[in-house]
């Protein structure tokens, strides 16, 4: 079963570009990301850029609308994701708790819906 | 072989029902769908109040049931157009076709299994011990409601939701791994001592729905005690209730006036039962993992002490105290800490430990309220008494206990 992590954490309280904490990281996510492929649990995973780049669209009355930033007034903001395959949500949960995200921030662990 | 009478089948019907949770169990285990096992379970027994009273009973009954709810479940699964389900249907089908060739209609108790599904920590927390009642005991939703003062529309809300989650987030029935151990069964231990005390605040034992949660809750420790035999705490637990449950026919006079602890007539006290909770604590003890249950219950088997002639050792009590707050500082643990040191030490010190409580966590539990007036009665301070007093009358929602400290109250030497 897939499983996709989405990972918050608080951009204002995010370690800055080319500061130690940062490159510890980075080194977090590098390893993780090298563990998880080795062991083919990895479908997808990518970070995000900061949430100023993002835009919000909708589509009401036909009109598409589309606003800066998302509206909710949320302390953490979604910063990256994996799309891991775990034979159930244990397995998932416990690769969760490895993302190095998970030390400061949240993961929300979503079973990603099957169709036949 | 039965002559097919109904009363034959009734009497097979109810044996079957006996062994609910261990059916239940393992469908929901070879499912991986608690939901789905449920209305399989409920559908076999039906067709078997349908068919046995003019079929006979069968042999088996237990069996018979296991096979009519496979078969339910496997159909159940084949219209279910979720791939993740074929896995399972197979499996069923690859099971079902080894049980009939097995001549002994022998399945594991996965029971265990379900006590941790139920308790999983990606399961609500409000959910965790109705789940447990409704699955492991096969208790209605409506009376589990009752027990925990929620509406019956809400309580089904909730276990449909865990359910479900259950299936759709695939939690896993395997028994937790041996690290996972410690954390999860601390849930199943929590969530059994939640049931015990939605049944025990009941002291009047006039809501028979609310006191029938108590035995549930000492059959569930027992089930846990005899899964996981090397449990110290699901020891301590089972020793804890027990010392609380032999002195429930003490709780109340004849004429269903409220006897606190200490006035109790030692003599209402269930002796077998406090005999049995004394050789569960022996077991966990013997285990040298402490734990808060094995606390909990050490401090009730200093009071049971009574039974015996022996005085109360307030001493070992404020130590075991110590240790229990020190281990697990809830609320009740810091306000039992307070009133026995007022025994060894007298009032003012018993005060002062009251008074380092969080008065957040304070303010609206009741038994603060009501160890503070006495505490402050006995130090003469009468104006302090009266408004403590007044706040735990306020506090109190059982009429037996409201009239107790009234009585207490208008007692108070001026």
């Amino acid at each position: 079963m897939k499983y996709m992590c989405l990972i918050y954490g608080d951009e204002a309280n995010h370690p800055q570009p080319n500061t130690p904490e940062m490159g510890q990281l980075m080194e977090g996510y590098m390893a993780f990301t090298k563990d998880i492929r080795e062991k083919n649990v990895m479908v997808a995973g990518d970070p995000l850029e900061p949430i100023a780049t993002a835009t919000t669209v909708r589509v009401r009355g036909g009109r598409t609308e589309t606003t800066d930033g998302p509206f909710a007034e949320t302390k953490e903001q979604l910063g990256g994701y994996y799309i891991l395959d775990c034979k159930d949500l244990d397995e998932a949960i416990a690769y969760a708790a490895r993302i190095p995200t998970a030390a400061f921030g949240s993961i929300e662990v979503r079973p990603i819906m099957v169709f036949d | 072989m039965a002559d097919g009478g109904e009363d034959a089948g009734r009497a097979a019907l109810l044996a079957a029902r006996a062994s609910y949770s261990r059916l239940v169990a393992y469908l929901a285990a070879a499912a991986g769908d608690v939901a789905a096992a449920e209305d399989a379970l409920s559908d076999a027994f039906r067709a078997a109040l349908e068919t046995w009273p003019d079929r006979g009973v069968p042999d088996k009954p237990e069996a018979w049931l296991l096979a009519a709810a496979r078969h339910r479940l496997t159909d159940m699964s084949r219209h279910r157009a979720v791939q993740a389900q074929a896995a399972a249907t197979l499996r069923l089908l690859t099971e079902e076709a080894a049980d009939r060739a097995a001549v002994a209609p022998a399945f594991p108790d996965e029971r265990l299994k379900l006590l941790f599904i139920c308790a999983h920590p990606a399961i609500d927390i409000a959910a965790r011990t109705p789940l447990m009642l409704q699955t492991v005991l096969g208790i209605d939703a409506g009376r589990i409601a009752s027990a925990f003062l929620v509406s019956p529309a809400a309580m089904g809300q909730r276990l449909v939701r865990a359910k479900a989650k259950i299936r759709d987030a695939r939690i896993s029935f395997d028994v937790p791994e041996y690290h996972q151990l410690p954390e999860r069964l601390d849930a199943v231990l929590d969530a059994i001592y939640a049931a015990y005390g939605t049944g025990w605040d009941d002291t009047a034992g006039t809501d028979s729905r609310r006191r029938g949660l108590a035995d549930e809750a000492v059959w569930l420790a027992r089930l846990a005690v005899e899964l996981l035999p090397d449990a110290a705490e699901a020891h301590g637990l089972l020793a804890l209730m027990l010392y609380c449950e032999a002195r429930r026919p003490a709780r109340r006079t004849e004429a269903g006036a409220y006897m606190p602890l200490s006035e109790q007539d030692v003599q209402l006290w269930r002796r077998p039962m406090i005999e049995e909770a004394k050789r569960a604590l022996a077991t966990a003890a013997a285990q040298h993992r402490l734990g808060r249950f094995q606390l909990e219950a050490a401090i009730q088997s200093q009071h049971a002490m009574r039974l015996t002639g022996g005085d109360i050792n307030w001493a070992s009590i404020v130590a075991l105290y110590d240790a229990l707050a020190e281990m697990s500082p809830t609320i009740g643990a810091l306000i039992g800490r307070a009133a026995a040191l007022a025994e060894e030490r007298g009032a003012a010190a018993g005060l002062a430990a009251l008074e380092a409580i969080d008065m957040d966590r304070a303010r609206s539990y009741q038994p603060y309220w009501a160890v503070r007036g006495a505490l402050l009665a006995r130090l003469d301070r009468t104006d302090g008494a009266d408004a403590a007093y007044e706040r735990a009358i306020g506090l109190t929602e059982d009429r037996a206990v409201r009239a107790f400290l009234l009585t207490k109250m208008s007692t108070i030497e001026r």
